[in-house]
């Protein structure tokens, strides 16, 4: 108890700053990832897709990253153990933010694919296991969270195999696939509109302090859906059929159309990774501010604070706007064969999973489950030529990240242990 | 230092342009034929020298694609269409362009002469041989439009169609190889026996080009029936 008031101003700066690095790292690198189909489908200009970004991420971060961010806080470890001394948990949280942040620094440096979910949960089980005992991880939501790793990209590859046989049955294999295109084009769009916002709605919002009924919420979530569908149709209806644009390919006036759609769900992606995403910034800086606020209670059942959740959104954007932009367009100029009419299927089965698991309070990887969502489409055969080689690196994330992530996390552990005392 | 992890990684290049690409390039070459039979039956040797410079060159630069697409078709490739058929296709179009310049070779390297009762059935055997690959060529350009649209409805039935109308151009060349055929043996005892055997090798080989072409339409049914 006396090291957390002793030094409480310490953890609290620490955790912040960390908690920063991280938040920003992810947008340095992440955001890229999850806009890189909407970049690469060509709906958008890297300018607009980093604005998109900007808005849509901080927007997902402060209002459905609450359930993620209250797992990695306190869903991993079971504090009971240790509630004689919480300073243990501090250090541990501290340690996984810099193993997390160092193993994603490197890794970035290298060019290799590694998942800021995976480092960040291989972290703070790492730390839990050894530098508490193996009876303070929660192993079986931990083994939840493993599975919904395995579940998400499966869910996305279904999902998006039943979006793009839907677009193929509706537009795309039909005699008039433009005019089928705007007519059931802003459908999907109220579908983007209504996931997205039911799933916040229902479980993201009583984290900024709104409750409402089962019955609002669907209530709300049509609303919105609506509205955007009323804007999208708006854009859809200005697309007047260019016939010197299908010489080449005679889908080019539709792929125009589904430019709109694509936009739309840019913009759920971005939503969906921001809350699914800072948690794993801000879940250990909560836990740490929890901590010292309380005065060293391990277990206090305190609201998220607002600034917190600020704290990584903001440092989301700052990542994003300082370093992500040349990200995202190497990536986006990387993929040339996705047109948005597969962008559009594959990006929002992933968001739709990935804002799923944020509203479930599970911890996944973006990345694997917008990949899940691009095979999906290829099983569809909607793709020209798909790298199976990406699943492999997908294993190996999960076989290496891990580990390094968990041992990382262990000698910072007892580097600040023998710091602190 | 590949930035962005796998999302840049998982999307393969494309091999369908290269395929058409090569067939178009197999099409040119075959062109070709044309302006070399009616060289051959006005007896110019120095512009069917030309020409066959010509078609010899096109086929390398078939092969050169060939090899390019091969080498661009790594094993843990998912597409839409079987990697096997796909090869299979490559191969066919390019024995296609292989068969022209065969016809070529030897046609300038003996100075064969086509006896004049043959002529005219001969210019429209090669006309229908070139109209076959040229049809398989139509087909192949499908292939982005196949892709687009995940391989069913309109388009599907388009392809199929182009495909029946290849088979039926090669029919019409099977019949007029008969004619052909027909109308030399009737005459071949007037020629030279050795230059009446190589005609016949180059009646069977200007069908063959139609023939393959046909080929490459079979498989290209194939892979729509996936």
């Amino acid at each position: 108890m006396d090291i957390i008031i002793a030094y409480g101003v310490v953890f609290l700066v620490l955790a912040g700053v960390f908690g920063l690095f991280m938040a920003w790292g992810i947008g340095a690198n992440d955001v890229a990832n999850a806009m890189a189909t909407s970049v690469g489908s060509r709906a958008l200009t890297i300018k607009q897709a980093v604005l998109i970004a900007a808005v849509f991420e901080f927007a997902g971060a402060i209002l459905a990253g609450g359930q993620v961010t209250k797992t990695i806080r306190k869903g991993i470890v079971d504090a009971g153990p240790i509630s004689d001394s919480p300073e243990l948990l501090v250090y541990g949280m501290l340690a996984a933010l810099l193993a997390a942040g160092l193993w994603l620094l490197i890794a970035s440096r290298k060019g290799w694919p590694v998942s800021t979910t995976h480092s960040i949960v291989g972290a703070i089980v790492g730390f839990a296991m050894v530098g508490i005992g193996m009876d303070a991880v929660k192993w079986d939501k931990v083994g939840m969270i493993v599975a919904s790793w395995v579940v998400s990209p499966l869910l996305a590859g279904f999902l998006s195999y039943m979006l793009f046989r839907s677009v193929q049955g509706l537009i795309l294999n039909t005699d008039d696939p433009f005019e089928n295109a705007k007519k059931y084009v802003p459908y999907y769009i109220f579908l983007v509109g209504f996931i997205i916002a039911l799933v916040t709605f229902v479980k993201g919002l009583k984290h900024v302090g709104l409750e409402s009924s089962p019955a609002e919420n669907y209530t709300y979530a049509f609303v919105i859906g609506l509205l955007v569908m009323v804007i999208g149709r708006h854009f859809v209806r200005q697309i007047k059929l260019d016939p010197s644009a299908d010489k080449d390919f005679h889908y080019s006036n539709v792929e125009r159309v589904f430019g709109v759609l694509m936009i739309i769900t840019a913009c759920a992606m971005a939503f969906a990774h921001g809350s699914n995403d800072v948690a794993n910034a801000i879940g250990p800086v909560a836990a740490v501010v929890s901590i010292v606020t309380s005065g060293g209670e391990v277990a206090a059942e305190s609201q998220l604070p607002m600034w917190i959740l600020l704290l990584g959104g903001a440092g989301i954007v700052l990542g994003l706007v300082m370093y992500g932009t040349r990200v995202i367009a190497t990536v986006g100029s990387h993929i040339t064969e996705l047109t948005p009419s597969r962008g559009f299927a594959a990006t929002l089965a992933a968001a739709a999973t990935v804002v799923l698991a944020s509203g479930t309070g599970l911890p996944i990887s973006t990345t694997h489950t917008l990949v899940g969502g691009v095979l999906g489409v290829g099983l569809a055969r909607g793709m020209e030529a798909l790298n199976l080689g990406v699943i492999r690196n997908i294993f190996m994330s999960w076989i290496i990240t891990l580990p390094v992530g968990g041992v990382l996390a262990i000698i910072f552990f007892f580097t600040l242990k023998g710091i602190f005392g | 230092m590949p930035v962005g992890g796998y999302m840049s990684g998982i999307f393969g290049s494309s091999p369908v342009k290269p395929l058409q690409d090569h067939m178009a390039k197999v099409l040119a070459c075959v062109g070709k034929l044309i302006p070399l039979f009616d060289a051959i039956m006005a007896r110019q040797w120095d512009q069917v020298e030309v020409i066959q410079g010509e078609i010899s060159n096109l086929e390398k630069d078939a092969d050169k694609l060939k090899k390019r697409l091969r080498l661009h078709l790594p094993k843990g490739l998912f597409m839409p269409v079987s990697r096997r058929d796909l090869l299979e296709v490559l191969t066919m179009q390019d024995k296609i362009a292989n068969r022209a310049k065969d016809i070529a070779g030897v046609i300038l390297g003996r100075q064969l002469v086509l006896p004049e009762i043959i002529h005219a059935d001969y210019r429209r055997y090669v006309q229908r041989c070139v109209d076959a690959v040229a049809q398989a060529n139509r087909a192949i350009n499908e292939l982005d439009e196949l892709v687009g649209t995940g391989f069913s409805g309109q388009e599907v039935k388009l392809v199929e169609e182009m495909i029946n109308k290849l088979d039926e151009i090669e029919s019409d060349t099977d019949r007029l190889q008969a004619d052909i055929r027909h109308k030399l043996f009737a005459v071949e005892k007037e020629l030279y026996p050795v230059d009446v055997m190589f005609l016949y090798e180059i009646i069977e080989w200007t069908g063959d080009v139609a023939d393959r072409a046909q080929r490459v339409g079979s498989r290209l049914q194939l892979m729509l029936a996936r």
